[in-house]
């Protein structure tokens, strides 16, 4: 377990360093996992090192939400000023989002013949 | 000064007892999650904020008390973060023989979470932190706080945001979709987590675990894509 997080925290260390170096938009941590994703490619072994502990720490991430989730207290004040809007625009765009992603991607599968089972 | 009193003093100040209560909050949120028969409307993300939120409405605590004991939880959300790398890399495969489909739908699914979500809170009033903090709720909570702060919104309202955006996804996916008669659970799964990040891929898993793997991806994709989006399509409104 910790050669695992050593390995992890280095990635978000240098997704760090190189977000902030370079400006770019994306924060530390995704850089960090698109390294990751590239160094797992490239090494089957640190696949086999990291798995466990990367398997542990995702099926508790809902748990990781809850300290940013309470804060909701100091914006109680904002969600009753706009929370109709607030509400329409979720629900809008989260449902949206489903019909236009699931349409788009089966039309396009239709048109490259890209089936479920080949 | 009682017993009682002096105990509860030095627990106030440090960060054992919210770290404590945090976990059992969760713990307490997750089982009865589990007693309603996984019904997402029970999210145990939500059950605990709102015993939480209570709790420290009836001790007088302080959000900032509270977060110098959750903060090792919440820290956490970057390493986790990192660990997505290891489902995404594992369904690279899947990835690839759906090239085509997977980015289209990326693209649209995406641009649509933001742009919709922004249109509708500008025509009705929002101002720009509140703006910021909405950009991307469509992205999985770690990425979202991150963007979120970054553009000069509040990463705690963006938390509770994506975790609404979350279970709206996963109440009305499956009806939706089936009234819809999309049958592709690959276009199902993959939608849904673009959108509804991981509570609609926890969903999706329910489902069918193709869509949930087709989920794993969007969810992974969309959290790459959104951090360049979310800004562009910010500066739109703005």
């Amino acid at each position: 377990m910790v050669p695992a997080l050593a390995i992890v925290f280095l990635f978000q260390l240098l997704g760090e360093v190189i977000s902030r170096a370079a400006h770019l938009p994306l924060p530390g941590p995704v850089l960090g996992m698109v390294g990751l994703v590239v160094a797992l490619s490239l090494s089957p072994r640190l696949g086999a090192l990291i798995r466990p502990t990367a398997q542990g720490l995702l099926a508790h991430l809902s748990l990781l939400f809850v300290p940013a989730g309470v804060g909701v207290v100091a914006h109680l004040p904002t969600l009753a000023k706009y929370g109709p809007a607030l509400a329409l625009a979720l629900v809008v765009s989260t449902l949206a989002a489903i019909i236009v992603g699931a349409v788009t991607f089966t039309l396009v599968a239709r048109l490259t013949r890209s089936h479920p089972d080949d | 000064m009682t017993d009682a009193a002096l105990i509860w003093s030095y627990l106030a100040s440090k960060p054992l007892l919210w770290l404590c209560a945090t976990l059992f909050a969760y713990w307490a949120g997750d089982a009865a999650f589990r007693a309603s028969g996984r019904r997402p409307i029970a999210n145990p993300v939500m059950i605990a904020v709102i015993l939480l939120a209570v709790l420290l409405w009836a001790t007088a605590t302080p959000y900032s008390n509270y977060f110098e004991g959750a903060q090792f939880v919440h820290f956490m959300l970057g390493p986790a973060t990192v660990c997505l790398a290891v489902p995404l890399q594992a369904n690279l495969r899947q990835i690839r023989r759906a090239a085509l489909p997977i980015a289209a739908a990326l693209l649209a699914g995406s641009f649509t979470a933001v742009f919709a979500a922004l249109a509708i809170a500008w025509a009705l009033g929002a101002d720009a932190s509140l703006m910021a903090s909405l950009a991307p709720k469509s992205a999985t909570a770690p990425v979202a706080i991150g963007i979120s702060e970054a553009l000069g919104g509040q990463p705690t309202l963006t938390a509770v945001l994506v975790l609404l955006t979350g279970m709206i996804g996963a109440i009305f996916v499956t009806p939706m979709l089936n009234a819809l008669g999309l049958r592709d659970w690959r276009a199902r799964g993959f939608a849904t987590g673009v959108a509804a990040h991981g509570i609609g891929t926890a969903r999706a898993f329910q489902v069918h675990d193709t869509a949930g793997a087709f989920a794993s991806i969007g969810m992974g994709l969309n959290a790459v894509l959104t951090a360049f989006l979310a800004p562009l399509v910010l500066r739109l409104f703005l």
